[in-house]
């Protein structure tokens, strides 16, 4: 029997149950022994000139090896030459006047850039003498928010003339709202994240021999040692790069922070291994940040719940440095029409540069935001009209027939059952019933208010397939196999996946197929594990190595058996070759291993697809809401989720409930809060509302699978589905809740004063 | 100065700083890096170990405050490496866990509620683990895990 689709335990978790994963905090290797301690000095400003830095009570401190400024890397190639004006197909402008420094040079931009490096014997000595590091800063005015960005009253790159760094998407054209009878605009915030991986940032790195080693916590190994290679000048080869166990990721550890990059060159600068482990405190103003758009919807259609035309405008605060963020509102254009049938949408997007954490991506990276946008203008359309908002949602599904569906956003949804998925949503979450109970409770006029949110969404998973994946599978001579594979796992459960995989294909069991990843002396070539990729792109390529090592395999055991190739059966039941009909002439893949030649039986696959897939969902939130305080409780979350053919349901529920989780908190909890100053008022976990179990409800999950047709396996992405269709319906749950007050929106996240407010405002005289 | 304790059974002495957290004496000096730093606020609990039986943020006491006690991390909790104790096995079969940093304090916060209230509701379990943060969950399978295992180990008590 096929293992594809059956609830595997993971192979992972005995060992992180009883003795913990190895995150490079962890890792106790004789290269790093003697390692020196790194602790970085920081902006305290958001917007400050450095005029001075003065080191030399730190230097003279015992334990103090070396304190490094800007003026200390003079053993460094200087950055690339700016790239041409962004279009889109490289949105980002990069270098040249926007350049991100290594170290600051002569200002920050803002609180958590690196000015200083602190190198200690320990790392307690650190903290003390990274405090007798004096910079002297004279403050400049800060740019807070989109607003202030586009002001321009204060600029972060004088030499850009402008802080906003790209402008992009068609002008409004007021003639495409004609014909509609309704129309809707309001604008709206998606609002600041900080992604709080478990782990935090952390690197070590030793210089020997000509070579550099670098342990990192990154999504992407292989991406982060071509970086290296080029900040330092180097050649790839004398580099390794070693991605150990990696404490999450969620978008903001693609690739390699300048922090990570730093510690690197110490290692090398100093001539001694060095590591770096930042605080949470550190981590939530160094680690990138998630989001931040100020959006303006514009929908309009007929009575009758069609909606005709829409536009969405979107600033992209993308912090003090362009990093992903400036992407980000591409792909939010790229999705603007969410999984509806609309006759005419149209974008349009500034990017911003604000003295505030650069905007990275975070689960979702611009698609969440794209979701939140339509579905919050369905539902303004739906209350205009006064229309079920699911049935609004129903009647402007791409219908079932119309795939594949070209977006007049320019994507190309491959395969769906929109309408399906809401409906089996809707049916699962007993939707009549909850209006019912509504209804009751508005007619008691109950202090707790009962509200219902309806989402439907579709992402792009593997958006860039093109870039593909690597696999490598070896068969070895005892029958056990080892799978070498680019695409690195934090948290996902690739070593299952891909075992699994190899099982099915090949009959080696599961215990007998070793996953590796991570080590580029290893795996020197990969992308990595990000936009719900891995699956699609890795997993493939580990099904095309096992079928390029079958086809070997068949070859072998043709010759071991003496019969003609086209004979040839693989029993992948017991993992044995036979010539049909003749069972009893079994040979092991120990046996047809040990018969290949002086390469062994091994295949290497670099899988790239010629398109993208798109997993759809619609999902549904129950909260309650207290009127008299304000407190908005999720108490169900009912979800479909359809990412294609699903290979092991442990492992997508738990994408989905993850997911589901960073959804909910980003509508009801968490938001990266800047003062008028630029100074972080949620600069650690005791102010930045991380999402907590007594917040969440259990999630109802229902199961859906509509395949992909570009791979094999029907395999799309499942990594964030959750957080891109749970948002918007916790957002709406809240908001229905109070519309008989006539409250029509609430910005995220709906803290219980945010919600009270809107409740008061509705009850004040106007 | 010198702090004497006991960590899973074993005793580890050593001269250090006073003002090593017993964090950092069960990771460098015992050598046990399963309990990890997850925060600098004791919000998020991933440095949980037993401490007499009760569980503590590690990195909220000093290793001076465990002077003469007993530390179970949870390298300690299973009886062998193929005899997971309840809670480990109940996190593996419910999948309780993805990128497994938050686990080993999860897993000792989780056993340190059962110890309190063995037969937890789902509410008392969503409370009893406010102060240990998991990203990659959403709590969902950990909450299941955790009632899980109160019922595996009233069965074992039963038996």
């Amino acid at each position: 029997m096929s293992i594809m689709g059956t609830r595997v335990k993971r192979t992972e978790d005995p060992r992180l149950l009883t003795v913990g994963g190895t995150y490079v905090d962890d890792v106790r290797v004789p290269e790093l022994t003697g390692a020196a301690s790194v602790t970085f000095v920081r902006s305290p400003l958001g917007h400050a000139r450095i005029t001075g830095i003065d080191a030399s009570a730190a230097q003279a401190t015992p334990g103090v090896v070396a304190v490094l400024t800007v003026a200390d890397i003079d053993d460094l190639p200087p950055p690339p030459p700016p790239e041409g004006p962004p279009n889109d197909a490289a949105p980002l402008p990069l270098g040249g006047v926007w350049q991100e420094p290594l170290l600051a040079v002569d200002r920050v931009r803002y609180v958590g850039e690196p000015v200083a490096m602190v190198i200690t014997d320990d790392a307690y000595g650190g903290e003390d003498a990274a405090e007798l590091v004096s910079v002297d800063y004279e403050p400049l005015p800060a740019v807070v928010g989109p607003e202030a960005a586009l002001a321009g009253e204060s600029l972060l790159f004088p030499d850009a003339g402008s802080n906003i760094a790209r402008t992009a998407g068609a002008p409004a054209d007021p003639a495409a709202f004609d014909g509609c009878e309704v129309v809707v605009e309001r604008t709206i915030s998606n609002q600041r994240l900080a992604p709080v991986p478990m782990e935090g940032r952390a690197a070590a790195a030793r210089w020997a021999d000509g070579k550099l080693t670098v342990w990192v916590s990154t999504q992407n190994p292989q991406i982060s040692r071509f970086i290296m290679a080029g900040a330092f000048g180097l050649d790839p080869d004398a580099i390794r790069v070693v991605a150990p166990d990696v404490g999450g990721g969620f978008g903001a550890k693609i690739g390699v922070d300048r922090d990570a990059i730093l510690v690197a060159w110490a290692a090398k600068h100093i001539g001694r291994p060095v590591r770096w482990a930042e605080t949470r405190s550190e981590n939530l103003v160094g680690m990138t940040h998630g989001r931040a758009q100020r959006q303006t919807v514009k929908i309009g259609g007929t009575r009758d719940g069609r909606v005709l035309a829409y536009r969405l405008e979107v600033v992209q605060d993308t912090g003090a440095y362009l990093r992903l963020g400036g992407f980000l509102p591409f792909l939010t254009s790229l999705m603007a029409a969410g999984p509806y049938d609309i006759g005419h949408v149209a974008t349009a997007y500034q990017v911003v540069v604000t003295n505030a954490t650069p905007i990275n991506a975070y689960r979702g990276a611009g698609r969440p935001e794209a979701t939140a946008a339509i579905e919050r203008a369905m539902d303004l359309f739906a209350a205009e009209i006064g229309m079920d908002p699911a049935e609004v949602r129903r009647r402007n599904l791409v219908p079932a027939d119309k795939f594949p569906y070209q977006s007049p956003c320019g994507a190309r949804y491959d395969t769906g059952d929109y309408v399906g998925g809401l409906d089996k949503v809707l049916a699962g979450a007993g939707y009549a019933e909850l209006r019912a109970e509504q209804a009751r409770r508005r007619e008691r006029g109950d202090v707790v208010q009962l509200g219902i949110g309806v989402s439907s969404y579709v992402e792009i998973t593997a958006a860039d397939a093109d870039n593909g994946e690597t696999a490598r599978l070896e068969v070895h001579d005892d029958g056990s196999a080892t799978v070498y594979s680019g695409s690195s796992a934090h948290g996902q459960g690739h070593d299952t996946a891909w075992a699994m995989l190899v099982q099915d294909d090949l009959g080696i069991p599961m215990d007998n197929v070793t996953v590796i990843h991570g080590d580029t002396d290893l795996i020197p070539f990969g992308i990595g594990t990000y936009g719900s990729r891995s699956l699609q792109l890795g997993g493939i390529a580990v099904h095309r190595a096992a079928l390029d090592v079958k086809d070997q395999g068949r070859r072998l055991a043709a010759s071991l058996l003496e019969a003609s190739e086209a004979d040839l059966e693989l029993d992948t039941e017991r993992g044995l070759w036979h010539v049909r009909g003749d069972p009893a002439s079994g040979r092991t893949w120990a046996e047809v291993a040990r018969h290949a030649g002086a390469d062994g039986l091994a295949a290497s696959v670099n899988h790239t697809d010629a398109t993208p897939t798109f997993p759809f969902g619609s999902h549904v939130a129950v909260a309650e809401v207290d009127t008299e305080t304000g407190k908005a409780t999720l108490v169900r979350h009912v979800t479909v989720d359809d990412a294609g053919t699903v290979l092991n349901p442990v492992l997508a529920e738990g994408q989905r409930h993850g997911g589901i989780a960073q959804g909910v908190a980003q509508a009801l909890l968490e938001e990266f809060v800047y003062d008028a100053d630029a100074n972080p008022l949620t600069g650690s976990l005791a102010d930045y509302a991380a999402v907590t179990a007594t917040e969440l409800p259990s999630f109802e999950l229902l199961a859906s699978e509509t395949p992909a047709t570009v791979n094999p396996l029907g395999f799309k992405g499942i990594g964030e589905a959750g957080t891109i269709g749970a948002a918007p319906a916790a957002q709406s749950a809240v908001i229905d809740a109070l519309s008989h007050l006539g409250v029509r929106h609430i910005d995220m996240p709906m803290t219980p004063v945010r919600v009270w407010a809107a409740i008061s405002e509705t009850r004040s005289p106007r | 100065m010198k702090v004497t304790m006991t960590v899973n059974g074993r005793a580890v002495a050593a001269e250090v700083a006073d003002r090593t957290l017993l964090v950092h004496f069960v990771r460098e000096v015992a050598g046990l890096t399963a309990a990890n730093v997850g925060c600098d606020t004791s919000s998020c609990g991933s440095c949980t170990v037993l401490l007499d039986g009760q569980s503590v943020k590690s990195c909220t006491v000093l290793a001076a405050q465990a002077d003469g006690r007993e530390v179970v991390t949870v390298e300690g909790l299973a009886s062998g490496p193929d005899e997971l104790h309840p809670v480990q096995q109940a996190f593996r079969d419910e999948h309780g866990l993805q990128c497994g940093f938050c686990t080993p304090g999860m897993v000792m916060a989780a056993v340190s509620l059962l110890t309190e209230n063995p037969r937890p509701t789902e509410e008392q379990v969503r409370s009893g683990l406010e102060g240990n943060l998991c990203r990659c969950t959403g709590y969902h399978n950990i909450v299941r895990a955790v009632l899980a295992a109160a019922g595996a180990m009233e069965g074992m008590e039963q038996r």
